[in-house]
């Protein structure tokens, strides 16, 4: 057989030039940005490059922003109509549209992810759950939550730092439909594309104090949570820091939803069709470097086909791409920061030790920035620890299961019931399983998808309520959301 | 014929060899290769990619109307597709109806282009509606007159009434027939086929009855080589490697109009059976308005500017 | 005071994306409140409501398979596309009707937020109209209503923009295409409205718009064996009966509606039900 010459795929490299970055941010409170006190560095987790410096909110800052939003709250947003507070959430989903390239360019380079992800699916991701909310917040008596269904107030939102701009728009857009006013603080690591989109309120001209951003760390999340004048607090984050929140809403008024962690299983039976279900696998855990709750961080894998798809995925794996995540070919980018990294690879050296078998494609890994080749361990059982702990990175657990009912019992062997994943062509037995599964979300021959009309929310320690759809209203609607 | 140990040239051993095949979940299949097609192929690659694609290309008539002078003037343009610019390479073969074989040889020869195989249509092309007799003679005709290539058909109806045996035994009379003087390419018409199960079938089909390479459609059909289907293709083509060790090749024929098109396509092959087959010899496309879009792609690569179809030859 | 002379529309009809003239040749006067004559729009045949069926029917293959949201982007864009022009829309109602000002630029206002309310319904109808069902058996039962097809509607005589997009609007929302007759005595608004329309990326054939009499149109609507249902909320009362007795022949559906209201989706929605056994 000749030789060939190897299609390499010449660098592709997305253009920075559409963003501006601020050297220095203040928070975004009243409808206007104003001077932050103390501050710390962002930076592009691929480069290690500094991008800006970011207001660490105290506790005046947090007072102020939850003053805004009380003001514009009673004088003005709870007094509009629905019809009303529709337009300006029709205006900031055009707007986000309008500026998308802007704003997939600045989350890749703040949070490391494939600019193809970005680009392809967390903005529009974002932008769609803006349009479909907007058509909501005039139609709220239709939700089947009453006929004449009231805000709660102001609610305080905390958000974390894999899908950045997409959980602000899982957060505001419904609190801003149904009439509440925001206090929302995005991650410490994926700030720049929160403070963006308070530019786009402004262009879009959210009155005053609708949407306020404060920035910070750990502190400021706590400072938002034990406020007395916020009304309810959403979260999305570590099952830990849920409890937390929990327990330091329990003796308030206050009412919460939380969006957590989890440990799903991806279950593939035998009559599964391979090709997709190997993508399908691929997408679970290594689509944004495995930081997403519901990742399918457990493969379970009928054990007369496990030697055929494991063989399967190696040879697919090895055609993953990771690296620059400006490049439009990468596949996989960056680990978020040097704290998560470490934690992965902690994790990984666990399965080490459990006795697991580590497997990676080989991968050439840039010398600065948080990298993480995409891995898997197979000969994983329930006992390991790395099939009973998020690792939230490229880390694949592979277990095997003999009938459709021990599949079962081994998926909701987990204190988490976030999601799942079914692989069969057979229907009425992909139904069967969805039946059994305590997850909030299933997914069948396929993952890892989402829509603003598509519920999402975990059953047990992977949080309260949901997010998306009529159900999601509830969160932010008086008298049927939870106490 | 020891069908490569697969099947033994029975009915019912065939249809447990199609039976065990996995099934194509469509939405799933269209996911992989509308994100392959997101793939960004610039500067070099881009350039490596067109000159590569020109190579691959099967330069085709198929009309009712072809003359000896449209054949001549095809031929030409195989060889030498740009006559400013010598160091465009030909194209991977001249594709036409048999009975203008002769034809082809004959000019490609006088031109120096003893390098350019005539394919040639066959099996009562496109229908595939005729007796086992004539389309053997359709395919010997062709194989008299210099072809080095035979492009066959199956008969879809017998195929989609799940007479696979039919089908089956078809393509090793064929085959047959090519013996070593042709190699044979299995045209499924993807487009009549319709799902993506019946292509992995027929897939599976034709290269243990002796296929060198599957081919997607006779263009006179659409949809014809979209990427799920050729995605599909290649799949039972690598997973066939792996049983076993024979490289199959694979065409896509018709819908392919522009560079970008061809380019999808490349990588579909570079990320489904591997570098390997990116070479004439394991991959062609078949199309007659592709080439001028690569050559005025590569045009414009070397000279900066956006160029003109004043500027490429109509044939 | 200018001596410009003015450069005076022509009103054809909005069939397929196109402005055709209609085959009949024939026009009808439209005068203004004043009984000055304003202009010659089309008094439609029989022949462009069965041209415009045909096309609404091959559309309808199309809208129907666009998402829900994109259904709301392109309601959400007709309605953008309208506010960019509500000057032009609130001096033709003045200059027709002889509305005054204020109330001209009520309905045109109220029209625009009625497109916006419909562009956030196509992906949430659902919600409402649709169900799962909790049969006594192994079975996942469930419950989706789907569009029918090609709905005709005769738009009432007045308001003549608003009526226009109260009977259009709804019938679109989830997936069917229509035909509307517009109001006879005041039709231009929607005409301009059609302008609208064109540059909206509303695929050609959703809405078809005919312009002229409904004693003349109305019937061969409710024979027309290829229209799936009917809105007659623009027919006097006293001519429903016989409608309905026309339209029995291919069981059309037929409605009437007095005000928006999501009803008024649902009506032209089919209920199709799904049973598939859950088990190993």
């Amino acid at each position: 057989m000749e030789t060939t010459m190897t299609f390499e795929y010449a660098p592709a490299p997305e253009s920075r030039a559409i963003v501006t970055i601020k050297p220095k941010y203040g928070h975004f409170i009243g409808g206007k940005f104003v001077a932050g006190g103390k501050h710390f560095p962002t930076i592009n987790p691929a480069t290690e490059e500094v991008l800006s410096q970011i207001a660490l909110a105290g506790k005046a800052d947090v007072d102020a922003a939850v003053k805004a939003a009380r003001k514009a709250y009673t004088n003005t947003w709870s007094k509009m109509s629905g019809k009303e507070r529709g337009k300006y959430l029709y205006r900031i989903a055009r707007i986000m549209q309008e500026r998308a390239r802007e704003f997939a360019v600045l989350e890749t380079l703040d949070n490391g992810k494939p600019i193809r992800e970005s680009r392809d699916t967390d903005i529009p991701l974002a932008a769609a759950h803006f349009f479909y909310h907007a058509g909501w917040a005039d139609k709220l008596e239709y939700a089947g939550l009453g006929t004449s269904p009231k805000p709660l107030g102001v609610a305080g939102q905390i958000i974390p730092w894999n899908f950045p701009l997409l959980m602000l728009a899982w957060k505001v857009a419904p609190a801003l439909a149904a009439g509440n006013t925001v206090v929302l603080k995005p991650a410490e690591s994926t700030p720049l594309t929160a403070l963006l989109f308070a530019e786009v309120c402004q262009q879009a001209e959210l009155p005053a104090g609708v949407v306020n951003i404060v920035t910070g760390d750990g502190s400021t999340g706590a400072l938002i949570v034990n406020h007395q004048g916020i009304d309810k607090i959403a979260f999305t984050g570590s099952t830990e820091v849920g409890k937390i929140i929990a327990r330091a809403v329990a003796p308030t008024n206050k009412s919460v939803t939380l969006e957590l962690g989890g440990k799903a299983a991806n279950i593939v039976f035998d009559d599964a069709p391979i090709d997709e279900t190997v993508e399908g696998i691929v997408n679970g855990i290594f689509f944004n470097q495995g930081h997403v709750c519901c990742a399918g961080s457990r493969l379970l894998l009928q054990e007369n086909v496990a030697e055929e798809v494991l063989h399967k995925l190696k040879n697919r794996m090895e055609k993953i791409r990771v690296g620059d995540p400006m490049d439009k070919n990468t596949d996989v980018g960056a680990i978020n920061s040097k704290e998560q990294l470490a934690k992965i690879i902690e994790l990984a050296a666990v399965g080490d030790s459990e006795g697991a078998e580590r497997w990676s494609p080989a991968c050439n890994l840039p010398s600065k920035g948080f990298w993480f080749a995409p891995t898997i361990f197979t000969g994983v059982t329930q006992a390991h620890r790395i099939a009973r702990e998020e690792i939230f990175g490229p880390v694949l657990s592979v277990l095997t299961f003999r009938t459709p009912a021990e599949a079962i019992e081994k998926a909701n062997n987990t204190p988490f019931g976030l999601s799942a994943g079914i692989w069969s062509e057979k229907g009425s037995r992909t139904l069967w399983a969805s039946q059994q599964l305590r997850a909030g979300v299933i997914w069948a021959n396929t993952f890892n998808k989402f829509d603003p009309t598509s519920p999402f929310g975990g059953y047990k320690e992977s949080g309260w309520g949901r997010e998306g759809g009529r159900h999601g209203l509830a969160a932010y609607l008086k008298g049927v959301s939870h106490e | 014929m020891s069908f490569y140990g697969l099947v033994d040239g029975t009915d019912a051993s065939l249809k447990s060899y199609l039976g065990n095949l996995s099934g194509v979940d469509q939405v799933g299949a269209e996911a992989r290769a509308a994100m392959l097609a997101t793939r960004s192929i610039k500067t070099t690659s881009k350039r490596w990619a067109i000159d590569t694609a020109i190579t691959m290309v099967d330069l085709t008539t198929l009309e009712g109307a072809d003359t000896p002078g449209k054949v001549k003037a095809l031929c030409t343009k195989a060889v030498r597709p740009d006559p400013t610019d010598s160091s465009v390479p030909s194209v991977g073969a001249v594709c036409v109806y048999n009975d203008m074989v002769s034809v082809a040889r004959k000019h490609l020869d006088s031109i120096g282009g003893h390098h350019v195989p005539v394919a040639a249509v066959s099996t009562a092309f496109p229908s595939g509606r005729a007796s086992m007799p004539v389309k053997i003679q359709d395919t010997q005709d062709a194989i008299d007159a210099g072809a080095a290539e035979i492009d066959m058909v199956i008969d879809r109806g017998a195929f989609l009434a799940g007479r696979y045996i039919d089908v089956f035994n078809e393509i090793v009379q064929i085959r047959e027939v090519c013996g070593d003087k042709a190699h044979l390419k299995v045209i499924f018409e993807t487009g009549e086929l319709v799902t993506y199960d019946n292509v992995r079938k027929a897939s599976f089909l034709a290269m243990a009855a002796g296929a060198d390479f599957i081919k997607t459609s006779t263009g006179k059909v659409a949809p014809a080589a979209t990427p799920p289907v050729v995605l599909v293709m290649l799949e039972a083509v690598r997973d066939f490697y792996e049983m076993t060790q024979v490289r199959i090749g694979v065409k896509p024929a018709g819908g392919i109009r522009n560079t970008k098109d061809a380019i999808k396509q490349l990588v579909l092959v570079n990320e489904t059976v591997g570098p390997d087959w990116l070479n004439p010899k394991l991959f062609r496309i078949g199309a007659s308005a592709l080439l001028n879009d690569l050559l005025m792609q590569r045009m414009k690569m070397d000279d900066g500017y956006y160029t003109s179809p004043q500027y490429v030859t109509m044939d | 005071m200018s001596n410009r002379i003015d450069v005076k529309k022509t009103y054809k009809l909005y069939i397929n994306g196109a402005f055709p003239r209609t085959e009949s040749g024939r026009t009808y006067e439209v005068k203004n409140a004043k009984g000055v004559f304003v202009a010659n729009p089309c008094l439609a045949s029989r022949k462009d409501l069965r041209d415009a069926v045909v096309a609404a029917r091959a559309a309808h293959a199309v809208w129907n398979k666009a998402t829900a949201y994109n259904r709301g982007q392109i309601l959400y864009r007709i309605a953008e596309m309208l506010e960019g022009r509500r000057g032009q829309f609130v001096e033709e109602i003045v200059n027709v009707t002889g509305a005054t000002k204020v109330k001209a630029d009520k309905e045109v206002t109220e029209a625009i937020d009625r497109l916006v309310w419909y562009a956030g319904w196509t992906d949430k109808i659902s919600s409402l109209a649709g169900s799962t069902n909790p049969v006594a058996g192994p079975f996942y039962n469930f419950t989706i209503p789907e569009s029918m097809g090609v709905v005709a509607a005769i738009a009432p005589e007045a308001p003549s923009l608003l009526g226009l997009i109260d009977a259009v609007a709804p019938i679109i929302t989830s997936g069917n295409t229509v035909v509307v007759l517009a109001s006879t005595k005041a039709p231009l608004s929607a005409m301009t409205f059609a302008e609208v329309l064109a540059t909206s990326d509303l695929p050609a054939g959703v809405i078809n718009i005919l312009t002229g009499k409904k004693d003349e149109i109305a019937p061969w609507m409710a024979s027309h064996m290829d229209i799936d249902a009917l809105d007659i909320s623009g027919l006097p009362s006293k001519k429903h009966a016989e409608i309905k007795v026309a339209g029995a022949e291919n069981l059309k559906r037929i409605h009437s509606f007095k005000s928006a209201d999501p009803g008024r989706i649902i009506a032209f929605m089919e209920a199709k039900t799904v049973w598939h056994p859950i088990g190993l």
